[in-house]
């Protein structure tokens, strides 16, 4: 059921399909991103790549690039190493090199920077510096990584071997026991392929150190500006730029999707730059840099094997996975858990015991573990589990849509706890999967694919019913480099009624500016359009962990509301002063406090806000403001079940997504437009690595997608026309009912596009295909089987 | 070596400048560092995105792709010129209406190809328009409303030409 909406159209608050009030400077051309922003006396920076994967630096030789007109400084790892910066902690407890002094460990690494007077010649001067390699033997391949006579990548952590960690959780024995005793086992080698963000914008930032003040500030694209200050702090301290003497300032950001959370090279080249030279450094990564040397996501080699009973119950869940992690700790997540949230993959299934391991090993690629659109490695489980089910009732041949119904987690078993520990808040699986088959009509599906198989037509019909884990902390568990996950709000009432609220968080497109001030709206009865929201400045906004993981709303989203109900308790007692009554008598309407009994006595929120500064109670504080930093209880798990319709062209091989409906349940929406734009794009970053995206390596690790000629995102050609719907579930612990939602699509949708394919081809024994589904995979499959 | 510089002259957004640029400057680094117009965004380098997309005399071209040279003489529309007077055209208005944009990068690209498509073809289909901008990358909307934004766009544009015939 959807969320009654209680305020007027004035007012704005939860449930409104609010215009955004971000979108006029970004639709006149008065965005302002960092690339944007020129500073007096700025000067550019550009960087010198390796063209291989694992070599020794003999020699750099700047001489040619140094005498060039324009030139001002050429910084190498031998010039940081005299402050002891070529080297810096990553936000997953390993460390990287800024700029090497020794040996380069993947393509495209940086090697050089050159600080110059315009872009162009920075550009000249990164073709003048002369660097001699010696090739050293690269490990790509994360299987041949752990043979012991591979060789040793990280040599300067003293290891012996490129194994990074072990991590496993659940009944090992139990699970094992489940699955002697079963009627009926399936296994399945799935590869998850590494990719790439590929936000439009890509990644820059301008370092600007007054030498004066000794004050730093950076204007950086990230999606988590204050643990870039504190990270910043904890680096440099020993250089004199300690955290009261650093500013970050992520501007309007054009797309993050995780790969503007890490801590890149450049960044800290520009500032080391910057504090060397006196003068604001700019650094743009062009494209190519972007994708071959920014950090990838997934790239998870997953065993994975179902347990079950002859009718179908299923039993156990065994997955045995190893990541490749590129040449630092991919494990891009809360400290406490390397595998991120892995462990969600029992997914929307009452499965008895489970058991998960997972290996991480270091290769000669970037380093990586942003999560492409999704919360902590909980794409990796969904396709891993959503894909078994399938291969499970191909086995027992028995319709995918049944097989979930007899295994969902039913409404009345929430609070569930699964096998690996979670406890999902709400849920209402069997709603959503019928909601969607009703939608799409899938029993009429079936029958027309029976009448086109009987023709020998290839159409093929796939579901997902995805369980998501989003909106990290709790604090008790989730940190980064020991910072706590929670989030922030700061809300301050003007005299005349406006407010400012500034967050913790960052919004990258996401719609903050509206969404957070419909929440406040909502709590206090100020118009949403009077509420201005502020995000991305450490100088002026609260602490908080940013935007990533779908956190925004499950945190700083409650803190919004949180600091509203602060205000509106202080509110109370000011209306009781003005109002002469005792605050008990009133009662509160958004916006007004009336008194019981007597409601023409009232007063609204705008002129208590007046009283506030003007005539407080006596004893009272003056000002109407409150902070609230939201430390939430428990994750929320929002959820949904999305069925695909595909038609494959037996000649070329070619998918044609015929119909997808997308039934999703984020719990309560704050504004539905917005909501709506978010399944749709995350649907799309969905397809997209289904069908078409994978960073591809040769075996000497040159990245064979290194531009967007081979790197292929989809256009608006061959992206599906989405059809979406909802369903309402509330979070109960949420102040909002609300669970996050803007990677929900991307999670859920490659696994109903696999399975659907697979669908279409599974009279011909085809149980797996790994994604991306290639035209050329297909029609190699169809000439393998014999299909045509 | 001293730098080889050319004179230029472009009518940008109906004004006129004159310039020395260097042979290789780019279309796109001329109007954003030079004219200070940052509306128009780099988002590839190899003219894969179309966020630098501009109109050239009425063309929609890749300014990443176009050196200021050749674009001597030319007229040139930037997001920054399609507004008349504070109010919005169309298509802005219809990319907020229909919420076509999200992080807005790729935005006054989409805008300024739509530009061009709605004028060469006032009533186009949903498949003219996903072909129309099928060289402009969109890594948050899905296109879905983009689409529906050029649809409101076509509309009013076809009333405001039957209203003034």
């Amino acid at each position: 059921m959807e969320a009654e909406v209680r305020t007027s159209p004035t007012i704005c608050g939860m449930g409104h399909r609010m215009k955004r009030k971000e979108d006029a400077r970004f639709l006149f051309g008065k965005g302002r991103y960092v690339d944007d922003i020129k500073l007096p006396g700025m000067l550019y920076m550009d960087i010198v790549r390796s063209p291989f994967a694992h070599a020794r630096i003999k020699s750099i030789n700047a001489e040619r690039a140094l005498a060039m007109d324009g030139v001002v400084a050429v910084i190498t790892g031998k010039d940081l190493e005299k402050y002891n910066l070529h080297w810096m902690p990553t936000l997953m407890g390993d460390t990287q090199m800024v700029l090497p002094t020794d040996r380069v460990m993947y393509q495209a690494q940086e090697v050089a920077a050159v600080i110059a007077t315009d872009r162009y010649i920075a550009a000249d001067a990164v073709e003048a510096i002369e660097v001699e390699y010696e090739p050293l033997e690269p490990v790509i391949d994360p299987f041949r990584a752990l043979e012991p006579d591979a060789p040793v990548l990280r040599t300067d952590k003293g290891k012996t071997d490129n194994h990074i960690w072990h991590w496993e959780v659940g009944d090992r024995e139990a699970t094992e026991r489940a699955f002697q005793e079963a009627d009926v086992v399936v296994k399945q080698q799935i590869y998850i392929p590494r990719i790439h963000v590929a936000s439009i914008e890509t990644c820059g930032c301008i370092a600007d150190y007054n030498p004066v003040e000794g004050k730093l500030t950076v204007y950086m694209t990230t999606q988590a500006p204050h643990v870039v200050r504190t990270a910043l702090a904890l680096v440099a301290g020993h250089v004199s730029l300690s955290e009261e003497k650093i500013r970050v300032i992520s501007p309007d950001i054009g797309g993050g999707f995780g790969g503007k959370v890490p801590i890149y090279p450049g960044y800290v080249i520009a500032i080391a730059a910057s504090v060397l030279l006196g003068r604001p450094v700019k650094w743009i990564e062009d494209r190519s840099e972007n994708l071959q040397a920014d950090s990838f996501a997934r790239d998870y080699h997953i065993t994975a094997e179902l347990a079950a009973t002859k009718d179908g119950k299923i039993t156990a869940l065994r997955i045995k996975t190893l990541a490749d992690h590129g040449y630092t700790d991919a494990a891009a997540n809360p400290s406490k858990f390397p595998a991120g949230l892995f462990s969600i993959c029992t997914g929307s299934y009452d499965i008895k015991h489970a058991f998960v391991e997972v290996d991480a090993v270091y290769t000669n690629k970037p380093p990586g573990g942003v999560a492409y659109r999704c919360s902590f490695r909980v794409t990796e489980a969904v396709h891993a589990i959503e894909r078994m089910v399938d291969v499970l009732a191909q086995k027992l041949d028995m319709d995918p849509a049944e097989l979930r119904f007899k295994n969902f987690i039913q409404p009345d078993q929430f609070p569930y706890k699964s096998a690996l520990g979670w406890e999902y808040d709400s849920g209402n699986y069997p709603a959503a999967l019928r909601k969607a088959m009703d939608l799409i009509g899938y029993e009429e599906l079936r029958r027309e694919q029976a009448e086109r198989r009987a023709r020998g037509e290839l159409m093929g019909i796939g579901i997902s019913s995805f369980t998501e884990i989003v909106g990290a902390g709790p604090s008790r568990h989730f940190d980064i480099l020991g910072i706590k996950m929670f989030d922030s709000c700061e809300l301050r009432i003007h005299p005349t009624g406006k407010a400012i609220a500034r967050f913790g968080t960052k919004s990258q497109g996401q719609g903050h500016e509206t969404t957070y001030a419909q929440i406040i709206a909502e709590e206090l009865g100020i118009p949403a359009a009077h509420v201005q929201v502020e995000e991305g400045d450490t100088d002026t906004a609260p602490y908080g962990l940013g935007t990533y993981a779908s956190r925004s709303t499950p945190t700083a989203g409650a803190a919004a509301a949180m600091a509203a109900r602060k205000v509106r308790e202080k509110a109370r007692k000011i209306a009781a002063y003005l109002l002469e009554v005792s605050e008990e008598d009133l009662e509160w309407e958004p916006g007004v406090f009336r008194v019981k009994g007597a409601p023409d006595k009232s007063v609204t929120i705008q002129e208590i806000a007046f009283a506030a500064y003007t005539n407080h109670p006596p004893g009272m504080e003056a000002g109407l403001e409150a902070v609230h930093y939201y430390d939430p209880p428990n994750l929320t798990f929002p959820f949904g079940s999305y069925i695909c319709v595909v038609d494959i062209d037996k000649g070329t091989g070619q998918v044609k997504i015929r119909r997808f409906v997308a039934v999703d349940d984020c719990g309560h929406v704050i504004n539905p437009m917005i909501v709506e734009g978010q399944i749709h794009g995350g649907l799309t970053m969905g397809f997209a690595p289904a069908m078409m995206e994978e960073l591809v390596y040769d075996e000497e690790g040159n990245i064979l997608t290194g531009s967007f000629m081979d790197y292929l995102l989809p256009t608006a050609v061959e992206t599906p026309r989405w059809e979406t719907a909802r369903t309402v579930t509330p979070s109960p612990h949420h102040p909002l009912g609300a669970k996050g939602v803007g990677e929900s699509a991307t999670v859920g949708a490659p696994a109903a596009i696999v399975n659907a394919v697979v669908d279409a081809l599974s009279p011909y024994g085809v149980t797996h295909i790994d994604i991306p589904i290639t035209p050329y995979k297909v029609w190699k499959i169809l000439h393998e089987k014999g299909v045509v | 070596m001293a730098k080889q510089t050319v004179t230029v002259t472009l009518t940008v957004n109906g004004e006129t400048h004159t310039a020395e640029v260097e042979p290789r400057l780019l279309l796109v680094h001329f109007l954003r560092e030079h004219l200070n117009l940052t509306g128009t965004h780099i988002g590839c380098d190899t003219t894969h995105c179309g966020a630098c997309t501009v109109l050239m005399n009425g063309r929609a071209v890749k300014s990443c792709t176009v050196l200021t040279v050749q674009a001597d003489g030319a007229t040139i529309k930037t997001i920054e010129g399609m507004a008349e007077n504070g109010k919005m055209h169309p298509l802005q208005e219809g990319f907020h209406v229909e919420h076509g944009l999200q992080c807005g990068y790729c935005t006054p690209g989409m805008i300024m190809r739509a530009a061009e498509l709605l004028a060469k073809n006032p009533d186009p289909t949903e498949d003219e328009i996903r072909w129309g901008i099928s060289g402009n990358l969109c890594r948050c909307t899905g296109y879905v409303n983009i689409v529906k934004a050029i649809q409101y766009a076509a509309r009013k544009l076809r009333e405001q030409a039957a209203a003034g015939s």
